[in-house]
C-alpha cells in the first residue's frame, strides 16, 4: 500500500529488519538453552504427556471395566450361553442361574417409573420456561433439581417409612377396587411391591428428564412461539405447535437419560421391591431388579459360579445403560447442535 | 387476555372460541398441578427427615459406635468418620485425574482422541454405579482378599472423575484466549500458563464440578456394599473394611428394630447435613479466595 519509501541512510529498510529478526530469535534460543526459555519446552512436553495420560486413565477405566466384567462372567457364560437370560431359576444352591425374573423386574419398575415421570417431568418444564412468572423460575428449578442431590439411600429409608404405609393402606385398596379387573393390581396389598419401586423411581427420575427437558426447550427459537402467537394460537396451543413439537427429539433424550438412570438406579429399589424373583402380573405382587440381586447377593456369593453369573448381570446391565444412554446423548444432540454448547462458545 | 379483546373489538377477529381457551386455562392448571405433585415429595422427605432425625442426634450418636442390637444407645460416630475417610481417599485418586484429563481435553483435546475421551467420559457417568461397585471388588478386594476401605475409595474415585473432567473441561474453555496469549506473550512456557493462569483463573469453577462430584458420591451405597462393607468398629486402615454412613442407614433401616431406625434418620439427616455444608464451605471459600486474588 505505502509506496517503497527512498531508502535512508539513517533509518535501515524493511528487507534487512526482517531477516535479522528471524534469525535472532533462534540464536537467542541457543544463547539461553540453560535457562528457563529451554527448560519450559521439555516442561512442556512432560505436562503434556502427563495430561495426555489423565485422559487415556479415562479411557483406560472404561476398558478396565469391559474387560473385568467380561474376564469374570465368563465361567457363567460358558454354562449357561443365551439361557442365561431366558432362564427363570435363580437356585444358588443347585447352582442353577437364570436372570430373567430380574430382568423383567428392571424392565416393569423402570416403564412404570417412566409412566409417572415422564408427564409430571414435562409438565415441569413447560411450566418453568414457558408459563410462570420470572421471579419464580430460579426457585423453582433449584428445588426440582435438589431433588436431585437427596441420596438414594435416603430415598428408600423414606419409601420404607412413609411410602410404603401409604400405598398399603389408602392407595393399593383404593387401586384394586376400581381397577382391579385390569389384573394389574390385584393380590394382598403389603405396599412392599413393584409398585413402590415404580413411584420411587420415579421421583428420582423426575429432575434429570425435567432438567433435560427444560434445556431443549430453552434452545427453540424464540420466533417459533412468537410466529404461533401472531397466528392467533393460544399459550397452550402455542406451546403445543411451536414448542413441544420442535423440542420432541430432546425431550425423548431426556426420557431416555431418565431410563438409564432408573435401570441402574439400586438402593432405594432394593429397600422397597420386596426381592423376590418372581414373575408376576400384579403391581402389588414383590420383584427383583437386576440391581437388587446384586446388592443383596454379591457379597455372600457362594461359589465362583455364583459369583460368575451375579457379574454377567452386571454386564448384562451395564451394556443396557450404555446404549441407553448413547441414545439419549444422540437424541439430546439432534436438537442442541444448532446452539453450541454455550459454556464453549 | 385483555389486549386481544381489545384488537377483538376494533376489528371484526372472531374471538377465541370457547373451547381453546377452556383448553388453554386446563392445560395451565394441568402444568401448576404437576409442579405441585413434583415439589410434594421433596418437601415431604425433608420435612419428614427432620421431624424424625433431629430427636435421635445427641452427642452419643455423634461420638459413639455402634451398640449391640437391643441395648439403646450408641451412635454412629465411626461411620460418620469412615465416611470422611472413604471420600478423601476417593478425592486423592479420582480428583488429580480428573482435572488431568480436563485439561487434556481443553487444552490439547481438539482430535480425534479428545473426542473419544468426551465420549467415554459420558459413558462413565451413565454407568450404574452398582456395576462400579463390582469392577472394584474385582479389581482390589480380590487381589487383597478381603473387603478395605482402598476398594471403596476406588470404586468412588471412579464414579468421580467423568464429573470433574467434564465440568473442568467447561470451565477452562471459558477462560478467555487473550488471557493465555498475554501469558505466551511474556514468555511463559505453555505448562506454566495453564497451571497459573488459566487453570488459577477457573479455580472456583473446576472446585465447583469437584464438589458437585463429591456430594454426588457421598451419599452412594451401591459401591461401597462389597468393598468398603461397613464395620460395626472404628477403622482408619486403608486395608480394612470401613464402616460409612450410608451403608450404616441402608443396615439399620433394613432392620426389624425401632431403635436402628430411629439411628437410621438420624444419619440420614447428619448424611444430608454433612453433604451440603461441605459444599457450601467449599464454595464459600473458593469465593473469597478468587476475590483475594483478583
Amino acid at each position: 500500500m505505502a509506496l517503497p519509501a527512498p531508502p535512508r541512510p539513517d533509518m535501515p529498510s524493511s528487507q534487512p529488519i526482517e531477516t535479522n529478526k528471524v534469525s535472532e530469535i533462534p540464536s537467542a534460543g541457543r544463547r539461553s538453552a540453560h535457562s528457563s526459555w529451554a527448560r519450559g519446552e521439555t516442561g512442556d512436553k512432560i505436562f503434556q504427556f502427563a495430561m495426555l495420560g489423565c485422559g487415556l486413565a479415562v479411557l483406560g477405566t472404561l476398558a478396565l471395566i469391559v474387560y473385568e466384567l467380561v474376564l469374570r462372567s465368563g465361567p457363567s457364560w460358558h454354562a449357561f450361553g443365551f439361557k442365561f437370560f431366558a432362564g427363570r431359576d435363580w437356585d444358588p444352591v443347585n447352582e442353577q442361574f437364570g436372570a430373567l425374573p430380574f430382568i423383567y423386574g428392571t424392565l416393569v419398575s423402570s416403564l412404570l417409573a417412566l409412566i409417572i415421570a415422564v408427564p409430571l417431568a414435562v409438565g415441569v418444564a413447560v411450566f418453568t420456561t414457558e408459563m410462570c412468572p420470572k421471579v419464580l423460575r430460579g426457585p423453582l428449578s433449584f428445588f426440582v433439581e435438589l431433588l436431585a442431590a437427596i441420596p438414594s439411600v435416603v430415598y428408600g429409608l423414606w419409601a420404607i417409612f412413609v411410602l410404603v404405609p401409604i400405598l398399603s393402606n389408602y392407595v393399593e385398596p383404593f387401586l384394586s377396587r376400581t381397577l382391579g379387573w385390569t389384573g394389574f393390581f390385584t393380590g394382598p396389598s403389603y405396599g412392599i411391591s413393584m409398585l413402590a419401586a415404580g413411584i420411587i423411581l420415579a421421583i428420582m427420575i423426575i429432575p434429570i428428564i425435567s432438567s433435560i427437558t427444560r434445556e431443549v426447550l430453552m434452545v427453540v427459537p424464540q420466533h417459533q412461539r412468537e410466529a404461533a402467537l401472531a397466528l392467533g394460537a393460544t399459550r397452550w396451543e402455542m406451546i403445543r405447535m411451536g414448542v413441544l413439537r420442535n423440542a420432541r427429539a430432546g425431550i425423548m433424550g431426556g426420557i431416555i437419560l431418565g431410563l438409564g438412570r432408573a435401570l441402574g438406579e439400586t438402593m432405594a429399589v432394593t429397600m422397597v421391591i420386596g426381592n423376590r424373583p418372581e414373575i408376576a402380573k400384579s403391581l402389588f405382587a414383590p420383584g427383583y431388579t437386576m440391581a437388587s440381586v446384586l446388592a443383596n447377593e454379591f457379597s455372600e456369593a457362594t461359589g465362583d459360579l455364583n459369583l460368575a453369573a451375579l457379574i454377567e448381570i452386571g454386564l448384562a446391565l451395564f451394556l443396557v445403560t450404555i446404549v441407553v444412554n448413547a441414545l439419549a446423548r444422540l437424541l439430546v444432540w439432534t436438537v442442541t447442535r444448532g446452539q453450541p454448547a454455550r459454556a464453549n462458545a | 387476555m385483555p389486549e386481544s379483546e381489545k384488537t377483538s373489538t376494533r376489528n371484526p377477529v372472531p374471538p377465541i372460541a370457547l373451547r381453546r381457551r377452556v383448553t388453554d386455562h386446563v392445560m395451565t392448571g394441568v402444568a401448576v398441578l404437576t409442579v405441585v405433585l413434583v415439589l410434594v415429595p421433596l418437601f415431604a422427605i425433608f420435612a419428614y427427615l427432620v421431624y424424625r432425625g433431629i430427636g435421635s442426634i445427641n452427642w452419643a450418636f455423634l461420638t459413639q459406635t455402634p451398640k449391640p442390637v437391643g441395648e439403646s444407645g450408641g451412635g454412629m460416630a465411626n461411620a460418620i468418620v469412615g465416611s470422611g475417610f472413604i471420600l478423601a481417599l476417593a478425592s486423592v485418586l479420582g480428583v488429580p485425574l480428573g482435572v488431568g484429563a480436563g485439561i487434556y481435553l481443553a487444552e490439547y483435546g481438539r482430535n480425534r482422541l479428545g473426542d473419544a475421551i468426551r465420549f467415554t467420559a459420558d459413558v462413565l457417568n451413565g454407568v450404574p454405579s452398582i456395576v462400579i461397585g463390582i469392577v472394584a471388588y474385582s479389581i482390589v478386594v480380590l487381589y487383597q482378599k478381603h473387603f478395605s476401605a482402598l476398594a471403596g475409595g476406588v470404586a468412588l474415585a471412579i464414579m468421580m472423575i467423568p464429573t470433574i473432567t467434564r465440568t473442568t473441561e467447561e470451565m477452562l474453555l471459558l477462560v478467555p484466549r487473550a488471557l493465555r496469549e498475554a501469558a505466551y506473550g511474556l514468555g511463559i512456557p505453555r505448562w506454566r500458563t495453564t497451571l497459573s493462569i488459566t487453570l488459577r483463573t477457573a479455580t472456583s469453577g473446576v472446585i465447583t464440578g469437584i464438589m458437585l462430584a463429591f456430594a454426588r458420591v457421598a451419599g452412594e451405597t451401591a459401591p461401597l456394599l462389597f468393598t468398603a462393607f461397613g464395620n460395626q468398629f472404628w477403622n482408619l486402615r486403608v486395608n480394612q473394611p470401613t464402616a460409612a454412613l450410608p451403608l450404616q442407614i441402608f443396615n439399620y433401616a433394613i432392620s426389624p428394630y425401632d431403635e436402628w431406625h430411629r439411628q437410621a434418620w438420624a444419619g440420614a439427616l447428619v448424611l444430608i447435613i454433612l453433604i451440603v455444608s461441605a459444599v457450601a464451605a467449599v464454595r464459600f471459600a473458593v469465593r473469597r479466595g478468587t476475590f483475594g486474588a483478583a
